[in-house]
């Protein structure tokens, strides 16, 4: 078992076109240094100064980890953890 | 190029009209590589702003799975201003995030006229591209 990662297409040339990956933490960082392992580049696009960025949206199965506890929200083998663009302007 | 039906195009410029003069914003799903635009989603602003407009972070997941079991994807993803013309903010192009979508702007800046306009943002670069209304 691992925690499946979904990932949108304007980050797909970090996971070599791949709509979803597989990783492993006990936590949202761990799970993000899991990936930047194995995907170079991607932990920047989504953390930035030890937060997660505006720009993108990170869910936990059903919920926004900003309503969780961010970063530090635990996973676990299983979740579903999806990543979306925030789509915003002025 | 956008290609769009008149009745898609009538459908956003009513949800900008009735927000004024808050922003409103939307999507218009088409299916994954057609560039077709055919299923029209209004968002909510979760902003409620004259100057903002953010998608619901929660609708949004909700809208981007049925379109992933739809197999569609965002061909459009528009929004109005309401006090300035339809070209994209600094905010607008430091945001875009889907390199496949026309970003469509509507100004209702205008009472009695609507600007309609239709771009590619793409690694903060805007392209203004033409819109060809079909019936």
């Amino acid at each position: 078992m691992a925690i499946e990662v979904r990932i949108p297409t304007i980050l797909r040339t970090y996971t070599d076109g791949a709509k979803a990956v597989e990783g492993q933490g006990g936590t949202l960082a761990q799970l993000i240094g899991d990936l930047e392992a194995r995907h170079p580049g991607l932990k920047e696009r989504l953390v930035d100064k030890g937060a997660l960025r505006r720009f993108v949206n990170v869910y936990l199965n059903d919920e926004d980890v900003r309503f969780l506890g961010g970063l530090e929200t635990p996973v676990a083998d299983g979740d579903t953890v999806t990543v979306l663009p925030a789509v915003a302007g002025g | 190029m956008l290609t769009i039906a008149r009745d898609l195009v009538d459908k956003m410029v009513a949800h900008a009209r009735a927000d004024h003069p808050d922003e409103a914003c939307g999507v218009i799903a088409g299916p994954v590589g057609s560039d077709r635009p055919e299923r029209f989603i209004a968002m909510e602003n979760a902003e409620r702003s004259p100057t903002f407009y953010r998608f619901d972070s929660m609708e949004q997941l909700r809208v981007w799975r049925e379109m992933d079991d739809r197999d569609e994807e965002p061909v459009v993803i528009y929004h109005s201003h309401t006090a300035t013309e339809a070209y994209p903010s600094r905010t607008d192009i430091g945001y875009a995030a889907e390199p496949n979508a026309h970003y469509v702007l509507v100004s209702t800046k205008e009472a009695d006229d609507v600007e309609f306009r239709s771009y590619r943002i793409l690694d903060g670069v805007v392209t203004e591209e033409e819109v060809t209304v079909i019936q």
